[in-house]
Order: structure tokens, then sequence, then C-alpha cells
């Protein structure tokens, strides 16, 4: 079952605690809407009939337990499980009102407008540079090299990174940090001017201090992107997000603001599971 | 950076959580005023404004418990920040009980303008000004995060005692001397107990302000309270 963002509960503490946060977001308009959406790996249904819409330039977060369906979804958005043999969407993903899905959309296109960053940083063995400028070369988007040098350092320093790698733009990426790599990968994904950007776990793999950058970035980032992230930490949706998806077995059971989520969510299974029950 | 440093948006949130309190704070002690002093000039129209404006109050406890509670689901803090949103929530209900002690006194007032003076007032003014100071004071030990100021409040809460029995008692012989003053009088000691229960919130604030700091639980403990 999905649940409209606009769904409303009887005063409760959660009504007090809206008025203290953030202002609502629901008069943004809807960047991405799945209908009825389906996948399946082979003959498994990843993801049943999910239905939902997410705003522009606010941070979703998709939780629920390990198999649930959260990064199989986040996926869809790009098309990133085409890759993987056996697989198949129904129903529609729109972005910008487009059906992604329908015959004739240009795959490579709607990656760059929908960047992704992985669990796992996964920086080219090139120097730093050269990992920034990757998707504007291959894109033909580098333009003269004053332009690509122009083009990197903004978005080295959309995130966060600049300071630390100005004077190592040459050196090679994986002499890097786990932390600074995963800056890397999101100043790669930014370099070739994204409308989204999906984060799969972008910080499991990192330690305390590491974690913190990338949750700040993620606050500055959704001002100029609209960012769904995936995490199995219910913490961090917490502190990043402004929406929460929760999943369940392939099911969106329910989809609010994300202080709704944590205070006062509609259904049981949701209150188990951010109240740690189960998962 | 270090671990400890709470993200940004983290501490924006509660600079603007601060920010409300201090604003609710500046509110009740500006109507503490507005009764005072309506009752010394026996000012009816600046009483009746106390008396019916009381809702900026109330909306801002309930918003103010809203962002705390927010911020405890959201955030889940640990030491300082933890002690600083609970101090918030206890903050915000005594700051919101100044306020009604503020309509208690301006209830009083208005009774009080319907007789003849009972006598100059000089004692409940000057408990009037302690207890604004102390109010004052005890968000001033919030925001700057002073201990020392704080142990003053808690030290000035004795002054506004002896006051509140001062008055008692010199109130007293005038009831027993002239029946009809009763009335009016006991509004008087009303008041007098109204702005010792406000310098009772200031100390509950100065308390709340000294374990935010420095964790330590002074309530109760009066051995502590000459510190600082």
């Amino acid at each position: 079952m999905s649940r409209d963002a606009t769904a409303t509960r009887p005063p409760s503490l959660a009504a007090i605690a809206a008025r203290g946060g953030p202002p609502p977001a629901i008069d943004r308009p809807v960047k991405i809407q799945a209908e009825g959406l389906n996948f399946y790996y082979g003959g498994t249904r990843a993801l049943e009939d999910i239905s939902i819409r997410i705003h522009s330039n606010v941070v979703t977060a998709f939780i629920g337990p390990s198999g649930c369906g959260k990064s199989t979804f986040l996926r869809t958005l790009n098309r990133m499980n085409d890759i993987i043999p056996g697989t198949c969407a129904e129903g529609k993903v729109l972005v910008d009102g487009v059906d992604i899905y329908k015959p004739g959309v240009d795959v490579v296109e709607l990656r760059r407008r929908v960047g992704m960053v992985f669990q796992k940083s996964n920086p080219f063995p090139k120097s730093v540079f050269d990992n920034v400028a990757y998707g504007l070369r291959i894109n033909g988007m580098a333009g003269s090299h004053s332009e690509l040098a122009a083009r990197v350092e903004e978005s080295l320093r959309q995130a966060a990174l600049w300071d630390e790698v100005k004077d190592r733009l040459h050196d090679s990426a994986l002499a890097m940090s786990g932390g600074q790599q995963q800056r890397l990968c999101i100043a790669r994904a930014l370099a070739v001017r994204p409308d989204i950007l999906l984060m799969d776990e972008p910080a499991s793999a990192l330690d305390p201090i590491a974690t913190q950058r990338i949750e700040e970035l993620v606050y500055d980032l959704k001002t100029t992107y609209t960012i769904l992230i995936v995490t199995h930490n219910m913490q961090q949706a917490a502190r990043v997000s402004d929406y929460t998806a929760f999943f369940w077995l392939g099911r969106l059971i329910e989809y609010d603001r994300t202080e709704k989520m944590f205070t006062a969510p509609a259904e049981t299974l949701t209150e188990d599971y951010v109240t740690g029950r189960f998962g | 950076m270090t671990v400890e440093r709470a993200t940004r948006h983290f501490q924006e949130e509660l600079e603007g959580l601060q920010a409300r309190l201090l604003e609710m704070g500046g509110l009740a002690e500006e109507r503490v005023r507005m009764a005072v002093h309506g009752l010394v000039t026996r000012d009816t129209t600046l009483i009746d404004t106390v008396m019916l404006g009381d809702e900026l109050i109330n909306e801002l406890h309930i918003e103010i418990d809203g962002r705390c509670f927010t911020l405890l689901a959201l955030h889940q803090p640990m030491a300082t920040d933890l002690r600083s949103i609970v101090a918030a929530v206890k903050i915000n209900t005594d700051l919101e009980r100044v306020g009604d002690l503020a309509v208690n006194i301006a209830e009083a007032a208005r009774r009080y303008t319907n007789h003849a003076p009972v006598k100059k007032l000089i004692d409940i003014p000057q408990m009037g000004d302690i207890a604004q100071a102390m109010l004052r004071d005890a968000l001033d030990s919030f925001v700057r995060r002073d201990t020392g100021l704080a142990h003053q409040v808690l030290n000035e809460d004795d002054r506004l005692d002896a006051l509140k029995t001062q008055v008692f008692r010199e109130l007293l012989t005038y009831m027993l001397d002239d029946p009809s003053t009763v009335e009016p009088a006991l509004d008087l000691i009303l008041v007098s107990r109204h702005l010792e229960r406000i310098g009772d919130h200031a100390t509950n604030i100065a308390e709340d302000v000294i374990f935010m700091v420095s964790a330590l639980d002074v309530r109760h403990h009066s051995s502590n309270v000459d510190e600082g």
C-alpha cells in the first residue's frame, strides 16, 4: 500500500512536531513519479505495485530491512537494473513527466540526468582531475581545456572536496581516503549536471567523520538537486531527509514527511521498524 | 573537524530553537513588567492588554515543544546536545507558566483597581524588578552557557522570598486594622505570591542551565547554590 505524502492523522505530537519542522515541501513540483511499478529478477517479483511521487529539491530517503526492494527501486529510476540479465519492469516511471521505460528513451542521457553514487566508492584508476572530467569527455561536454578545468573545479567544490585536492589534482584518485573517494564519486556524478542524484548507501562504508561530511553535503546539495538516498541507517535517514519511504517485502508501506515517519507513523509495520522491533 | 561537532544542519536547528526560546522569554518578561506597572499606575488599559493577550506565548509554547520533539526524534542528540534540548523543553514550560502568572497578576490588579489603594506600593514593584531581572539573567545564562550567572539567579530567589514574607506581614497589619482593606490587600498578597512563583520559574531555568552546561543536578541541593 502506498500513501501520498499529504496523508494526515488526527492532531497529535506529530502535528506539534510539524509546526517546528521545516516548511512543507509539498508545493514543490513532482520530479519523479512511479505508477504501479512491478519489477522482476527472473521469476521473482522484487517490487510490487509501487506508486509514489517524489518532489523536486528535497531529500527522500528509502528505508527498510535487507531485501525489501529499496535499492532495486532506486535503480529503476535511471534504469540501472537494465544491465542485469533476466530483469523486467512493468508499470511507469515518469521523470519530469516522461516515462523513462517507453521505447526510444536514450538511457545514456537518462543516466546523465539521473546520476548515481554507490555504496562502495568506485573511482577510476585515473587522476582526480580525469575522474571528474571523465563523464564530461564521453558526453561531449568537455569544451575547451579551461572550460573543462572550470567545470571540474566547480564539481569538486560542490562535493566539498576542492580544498583538499586542489594541489594534487593529477595524483591518482586511488591514493585518497575512502571518504574522499566517495566525495570524488559525487563530484564525478555532479560534473555532468544531473537534475537528480541517486545515492545507494553512500556512507555505509565510511567512518563517522566521513559520514558526517557526506550528510552535510547531501543537506547542501538539495538546493540544486533532487536527492534520493537508500540507507539501512535509520538515524541517517532521519537526519538528512525531508521525506522517507519505508519498503517491506517489495512493497511501499508508508511514505510521508520524515518527521512524521519517525514520530508518529501511520502504519504499524513502520512503527515496528523505526522502533527496532524488527529488521 | 571533530567527531563531536554537530552537523551544521543540526546546529542551525539548535540556534533556531534558542532564538525562539529567547523570543518567548522576552515576551514573558515584558508581560510581567506590564502587569506590575499596570497595578502600580492603576492603568486598566495596560492591565487588560495583559489579561487578553496570552496567545502568542501559548503558540510559542507549542511550537518550541514541536521543535524539541522533532530534534530529539530526528537527530538522536547525545551529551551536551541532548541536555540542551531537554533543558529547552523544561525552560519552555517554565516560560509558559510565567506568561500565565503575568495574566494572574493582571487579574488581581484589575480587581485591585476597583478599590481605593491600600498603601503606596513599594515592595511589590521591587519584587517585579527582581523577578524580571532573574528571568533575564536566567535566559542570558542559557544563551551564554554561563553557570556563574545561573548560580547568581539561584541566590536572588532568597531576596524575593523575603520580600514576599514582608509584603504579607505588612498587609496583615492593614487588614487587622481596617477590615475594608481585606479584599484589595488579599489581591496584593496574591500578586506577591505570583511574583515569587515567577522567581521560582527563573530558578528552575537557572538549574536547567547548570545541568545543560555541566551535567550537574543542583535541584533540591541548597549546598550547591552558593557556587559561582
